[in-house]
C-alpha cells in the first residue's frame, strides 16, 4: 500500500488515469462515480487557490455556476447544437467571471477577500434567480439535451451513465494534466512562495497581483468546467449552484481531502459524496454523522485524509 | 405602491431598528470572539437556533418566560465554554481556518441533534401575556413584543460596555484584542479570558435567538440564513470592533427595512451590495483597525 | 402550551427518529418504487406525512398478496430540497437499486430534476406534489404523470370562492419564487374576471419572514380580503406578525393552501378563520367511504391522522399497482399507456381521473377555515369545511395553453 501511494505522490497525472479509468467499478453505481469526479475537479480548481496561493474564497460557487449556465443556456435556450461550443460557451464565461470578480476582490486580503468574494457570488445568484427568463430562476435551468460528441471521425453518443464518465474523465485527466504543468511551472512557484510569504515573495521582484490574478482565473476556469459537466450530467442547473452552500461543499472537500496536496481534493470529494450516498440510505440523520466525522477529522487529522497519507511517506 | 406616508417610513424605520438589534447581538458575540481569538464561528446560527430552542424547554418546565429569557442565554454561554475548551481550543496555533471547519461540522450536528429531541415541526413560543399587544407610537401601532426587543437589547449593550470598560477583566479583553502576544508577555492567562470571551458571545447568541423566537417561530434551520447576514455585519462594521458591529447591525437592518419598502425584490442582495461597497472603499470596515486579520 | 403537550411533542420528535428509512418487504422479487423526498430541511414533516401515506398503501397492497404475485417495495431516499441531490438520488434509486417506477418530490423545482432523470432512463415517474410546469411542454415526457394539484387549480379554485363570498378588494402578499409568482399571477387574473380591484401586490424574500416592513402598508390600504403565499415557517412567521399588528380584526385572510403540519405547530390561535384550499382533509372521513378506510389505515399505523401529502402518495402508489396489474407487467412504458386507457380511479376522496393529453390528475378539493380552539372537537381538528370544489378541467390550463396539440 505504502508503494501505491508513494508511486501515486510521485506520478500525479498517471496515478490519475489509473485510478479514475477504474473508478466506476469500484463504486456501488457509475453515476455516483461522475459525480466524485466532477466535484474533484471543482475542488481542484479551488485548491489551486487556497492550498497553493494561500487564499480562501468563500464564492466559488460563482464560477461553478457560470460554468454550468455558460453551457446551459448555450444549449438550452439558444440551442447550440455543438458540445464542444457548449462547453466553450460554460468555460469563456466562467472565465471571464473570475477575471472581473478576481481583479475586484484581490484588492482585498485575508478575511475581506474571503468575504468579498462571497458578497459577488450572492450577487451572481440573485441575478440568476431573477433573470429566469434566461436561467429558469429557482425552478432551474431545464431542457438542456446532451448533443452526442463530434470527434474527426466518429460521433459518440453519451446517453449512458458509463459513455458520459469516461467523457467527463478524459476533459478532468486534461484539466489534471494542465494543473500539474501549471504547479511545475516557474509560475507555480511563484504561488506556492506568495502563500508562504507574501512579502518576501514580492521583495524578490515578483509582480504579486499578476500572479494571483492568474491563479484566480485558472481555479475559475477548473470551477467553471465542473460545473459545465455538471449542467450536462443533470441535464439541469438548480439556482443553488450559485448559492453559498455550494461553495461551502467544496471548502469541505478540499479540506477533507488534504489542501496543499495534488490530490487531496478528489480523495475528498469522493469521501464526502460517498459517505453522504451511503449514509443517507441508512439514516435520516445523515448530516448527523457527517457532521461528527468532519469534526472528528479536524480536530484529529488536520491535514486531511491524502495529506495524513503522504505525510506518513516520510520527507 | 400604497402611498408613502411618514407614518409607514417611520415605521418602517422603527421595523429595521428590531431586525438591527438581533444582528447586534449575533455580531457582537461573532467579534468578539473573532477580534479576540481569530475563530470564525459558523455556529454562531446554531447557537442562536440553540437559544430559541432552550427557551421553549423552559417555558414548557416553568411557565415563565422571563426565567427563560435569562435562563437560555446562560445555558447557551455553558454550551460555548465547553465548545471552546474542548473543540475549539486544541485547534490553538493551527491552521486559521480549522476553527472554521470545526465550527461548520458543529452546526450540522447542532442542527440535526435538534430536529432530533423536538421533531421536524416548528414549534412555538408565545411572548408572555404582558407583552402581547401593540402600543400606540402616535404615527403607527407598533408591537409591544418588538419594543421590548429593543429595549432589551439597549440594556444588554450597556452592560457590555460598562463590563469591558469598566472592569479588569474587560480591560484585558479589550487588550488581548488589540496585541494577544502582549498580553500573554505580561503574564495574564490568555486561555481563560478566551473561555469567558466564548462563553459571552455565545451567550449573546442564545439571547437573540429566544428575542428573535416570538417573532419568527422556533424552527431547526433558522440560524441558517441569519449567520450570513450576521458576517456581513461584522464585516461591515470591522472585525474586532463592538462599536462597528454595533452600527453596521443597525444600519443593517434599516437597509433591508428600507430596501423592502421601496425594493422588495433587491431586500436580500443589498446586504451584500453594502458590504461589497464598504470593503472596496473602507478596506477593514468602518471601524476596523488595519492589520487586524488581514 | 401545556406541560402534556409539550411532552408529546418530545415523544413525537423520539418517536420521528426511530422511523425506519428503508423499507424492504420480505422475499427476492419485488416492485421496487422509488421515493425521494425532503425528509431533511424545512419539509420534513411534509415529506414524513408523504412517506407514511406511501407506506399505507404499500401496506394495503401487500397485504392481499401484491401485484401479478410480487410485493411492493419502496425506497425512500432524502432530496434535502435540492433539485442536484434530488436529480442524483433518483440516478441511484434506477442505476443502483433498479427501480423500475418513481413517486416522489415535494418541492416543484426537485419534482422536475427528478423528471429530467427519469425521461432520460425511461421510467414512469408520478410526481406528488404542486407544479403548474411538470405537465406542460416542455418538461412533461410521455412517462410523467402528476398526481397532486397545481397553483392554477388551486388559486383558480380558491381565489373564485374568495371573490364571491369573502369580498373583492383584495392585497395579495407573496413568496418571491416560482410558487408564489405562479399563485400571484393566478389570483390577479382570478380576481379581474370577478370584477374585483387589486391594491397591492408584494413580493418578500422566501424564507426571510420579516413582514413587520410591509404589513403597515397593507392595513393603511384596507384591502377586504389579504391573499398570502408563505410557505412552510414563513407561513408562522407571517401570521404571527400579522396578528401582532392586529390585521386579523381588519380584514379577511385567505391562502391558496393549509398545511397539516403548519396547523399542528401554529394551533387554532394562529389559524383560527383563516382560510385556504386543500386538497384533502382527514375529517373528510365522515362523507367519503374511501376517505373513511384511508384515514382508519393511516391512524392505526402511525397514531396520528393524515395530511393532504400522504394522502397524494397513497394515492400514487396505488396507482403504480393498478397500472402494474392492467399492463400485466413491471414496465414503465406499458403501465403509463395502462393508466391512460383506464383513466379514472379513486382511492381516498372521489373520483379522480388522468387527462390525456397531459397525464393530470383532476381531482375534487375543498375550501376550509381555521376552527376557533373553542370549537375544536379533538386535537387534530383544526379545520371547519366550508365548501367542496368539484374536479373540473376547466380549473387548469387546457392542452392548447400547455403546449399540446
Amino acid at each position: 500500500m505504502t508503494t501505491l501511494r508513494r508511486w501515486i505522490a510521485t506520478h500525479p497525472v498517471v496515478g490519475f488515469l489509473v485510478v479514475f479509468a477504474v473508478f466506476p467499478f469500484l463504486v456501488p453505481y457509475k453515476a455516483l462515480a461522475t459525480q466524485v469526479l466532477i466535484y474533484g475537479l471543482f475542488a481542484l480548481g479551488f485548491n489551486l487557490l487556497y492550498g497553493y496561493t494561500g487564499l480562501l474564497s468563500f464564492g466559488h460557487a460563482a464560477y461553478w455556476g457560470l460554468g454550468a449556465y455558460g453551457t446551459g443556456i448555450a444549449l438550452a435556450k439558444l440551442k447550440v447544437g455543438s458540445l464542444w461550443l457548449a462547453l466553450a460557451a460554460g468555460l469563456g464565461l466562467a472565465a471571464a467571471g473570475g477575471a472581473a470578480i478576481g481583479f475586484l476582490c484581490l484588492r482585498r486580503r485575508g478575511i475581506y477577500f474571503a468575504m468579498l468574494t462571497l458578497a459577488f457570488a450572492q450577487l451572481l445568484y440573485f441575478v440568476g434567480f431573477h433573470l429566469a427568463d434566461w436561467t429558469g430562476g429557482d425552478d432551474g435551468l431545464r431542457g438542456i439535451n446532451l448533443p452526442p460528441l463530434a470527434l474527426p471521425g466518429a460521433t459518440i453518443s453519451l446517453d449512458t451513465s458509463l459513455a458520459f464518465y469516461y467523457f467527463a474523465f478524459a476533459l478532468v485527466a486534461l484539466a489534471v494534466a494542465g494543473l500539474r504543468r501549471i504547479l511545475d511551472s516557474p509560475f507555480g512557484a511563484v504561488l506556492q512562495a506568495i502563500r508562504e510569504n507574501s512579502e518576501r515573495a514580492s521583495a524578490c521582484g515578483y509582480d504579486i497581483q499578476r500572479v494571483k490574478h492568474l491563479s484566480f482565473v485558472f481555479s475559475a476556469l477548473f470551477a467553471g468546467l465542473a460545473g459545465s459537466l455538471d449542467a450536462l450530467r443533470l441535464s439541469l442547473v438548480p439556482i443553488e449552484s450559485l448559492y453559498w452552500t455550494t461553495s461551502g461543499q467544496v471548502v469541505i472537500m478540499t479540506l477533507l481531502g488534504g489542501a496543499g496536496t495534488f490530490f487531496g481534493p478528489f480523495v475528498g470529494a469522493a469521501t464526502f459524496l460517498v459517505l453522504e450516498d451511503r449514509l443517507a440510505v441508512f439514516t435520516e440523520s445523515w448530516p448527523l454523522v457527517v457532521g461528527a466525522i468532519f469534526m472528528a477529522f479536524v480536530l484529529f487529522l488536520p491535514k486531511g485524509i491524502w495529506g495524513t497519507l503522504l505525510a506518513r511517506l516520510g520527507p | 405602491m400604497a402611498e408613502l406616508t411618514l407614518a409607514t417610513l417611520a415605521a418602517q424605520v422603527f421595523t429595521g431598528l428590531v431586525l438591527g438589534m438581533i444582528l447586534v447581538l449575533l455580531a457582537i458575540g461573532l467579534s468578539l470572539i473573532f477580534g479576540l481569538m481569530t475563530v470564525v464561528n459558523f455556529a454562531h446560527g446554531s447557537l442562536y437556533m440553540l437559544g430559541a430552542y432552550l427557551g421553549f424547554f423552559l417555558i414548557g418546565y416553568t411557565k415563565s418566560f422571563w426565567l427563560a429569557l435569562v435562563v437560555a442565554p446562560l445555558l447557551v454561554g455553558a454550551f460555548g465554554l465547553a465548545v471552546e475548551r474542548f473543540l475549539v481550543r486544541p485547534l490553538y496555533g493551527r491552521s486559521i481556518d480549522d476553527p472554521l471547519l470545526l465550527t461548520f461540522g458543529l452546526s450540522l450536528v447542532m442542527v440535526e441533534t435538534v430536529r432530533l429531541i423536538w421533531g421536524k415541526i416548528g414549534l412555538t413560543l408565545d411572548p408572555p401575556r404582558e407583552l402581547a399587544g401593540a402600543v400606540n407610537l402616535g404615527f403607527t401601532y407598533f408591537p409591544l413584543y418588538r419594543l421590548f426587543v429593543i429595549g432589551v437589547t439597549i440594556v444588554v449593550l450597556v452592560a457590555l460596555f460598562l463590563f469591558l470598560e469598566k472592569t479588569n477583566v474587560g480591560l484585558i479583553i479589550r487588550a488581548g484584542s488589540r496585541d494577544p502576544l502582549m498580553v500573554k508577555a505580561l503574564g495574564f492567562d490568555l486561555g481563560r479570558v478566551w473561555l469567558l470571551v466564548f462563553g459571552i458571545g455565545t451567550a449573546l447568541a442564545g439571547l437573540a435567538g429566544i428575542l428573535a423566537g416570538p417573532m419568527r417561530g422556533v424552527y431547526a434551520e433558522m440560524g441558517v440564513t441569519i449567520i450570513i447576514e450576521s458576517f456581513v455585519v461584522v464585516v461591515v462594521g470591522g472585525m474586532g470592533s463592538l462599536v462597528g458591529a454595533i452600527v453596521a447591525g443597525i444600519a443593517i437592518g434599516e437597509v433591508v427595512s428600507l430596501t423592502t419598502l421601496f425594493a422588495p425584490k433587491f431586500a436580500e442582495i443589498m446586504v451584500f451590495v453594502v458590504m461589497a461597497l464598504v470593503l472596496l472603499v473602507r478596506p477593514s470596515g468602518l471601524f476596523g483597525e488595519a492589520g487586524l486579520m488581514e | 402550551m401545556n406541560r402534556r403537550a409539550f411532552l408529546a411533542t418530545t415523544a413525537a420528535g423520539a418517536a420521528v427518529a426511530a422511523f425506519p428509512t428503508v423499507l424492504k418487504a420480505q422475499g427476492g422479487d419485488t416492485i421496487k418504487i422509488g421515493f425521494p423526498g425532503p425528509t431533511t430541511g424545512p419539509f420534513g414533516a411534509l415529506a414524513k406525512d408523504q412517506q407514511q401515506g406511501a407506506i399505507v398503501a404499500m401496506e394495503e397492497i401487500n397485504a392481499t398478496g401484491g401485484v401479478l404475485g410480487k410485493k411492493v417495495e419502496i425506497l425512500f431516499r432524502d432530496d434535502q430540497l435540492k433539485p442536484a441531490v434530488g436529480a442524483q438520488r433518483t440516478k441511484e434509486l434506477i442505476e443502483n437499486e433498479k427501480c423500475e417506477f418513481i413517486v416522489g418530490g415535494l418541492a416543484a423545482h426537485v419534482q422536475m430534476a427528478i423528471n429530467e432523470q427519469t425521461k432520460k432512463a425511461g421510467k414512469l415517474f408520478i410526481s406528488v406534489s404542486q407544479s403548474d410546469e411538470i405537465t406542460a411542454r416542455p418538461d412533461w415526457g410521455p412517462l410523467t404523470f402528476h398526481e397532486a394539484l397545481n397553483p392554477t387549480i388551486t388559486s383558480r379554485a380558491v381565489g373564485t370562492w374568495v371573490a364571491q363570498n369573502l369580498g373583492k378588494k383584495w392585497w395579495i402578499l407573496y413568496a418571491d419564487y416560482a410558487w408564489g409568482k405562479q399563485n400571484n399571477a393566478v389570483l390577479s387574473e382570478v380576481l379581474k374576471r370577478q370584477g374585483g380591484v387589486l391594491l397591492g401586490s408584494t413580493p418578500y424574500p422566501l424564507g426571510n419572514p420579516e413582514f413587520s416592513a410591509h404589513l403597515p402598508k397593507i392595513l393603511a390600504a384596507k384591502p377586504e380580503v389579504l391573499i398570502t403565499m408563505t410557505p412552510g415557517a414563513d407561513n408562522i412567521a407571517f401570521l404571527k406578525q400579522a396578528i401582532s399588528f392586529g390585521m386579523k380584526k381588519e380584514m379577511k385572510i385567505a391562502q391558496p393552501l393549509h398545511w397539516l403540519p403548519q396547523l399542528k405547530e401554529g394551533g387554532p390561535d394562529l389559524y383560527a378563520d383563516i382560510y385556504a384550499g386543500i386538497s384533502f382533509s382527514w375529517q373528510l372521513e365522515e362523507a367519503i367511504p374511501e376517505a373513511k378506510n384511508y384515514v382508519a389505515l393511516y391512524r392505526k399505523k402511525h397514531n396520528e391522522p393524515p395530511g393532504d401529502y400522504g394522502a397524494y402518495a397513497y394515492s400514487a402508489i396505488h396507482e403504480v399497482a393498478r397500472g402494474v396489474a392492467l399492463a400485466k407487467v413491471v414496465n414503465s412504458d406499458a403501465v403509463a399507456s395502462a393508466l391512460i386507457a383506464n383513466p379514472v380511479y379513486n382511492h381516498y376522496k372521489g373520483k379522480q381521473w388522468w387527462r390525456t393529453c397531459d397525464h393530470k390528475a383532476f381531482q375534487d378539493l375543498w375550501i376550509v377555515k381555521g376552527r376557533e380552539r373553542s370549537k375544536m372537537k379533538g386535537d387534530w381538528d383544526f379545520v371547519d369545511i366550508v365548501q367542496k370544489v368539484a374536479a373540473s378541467e376547466e380549473l387548469d390550463r387546457s392542452c392548447k395553453e400547455k403546449g399540446f396539440v
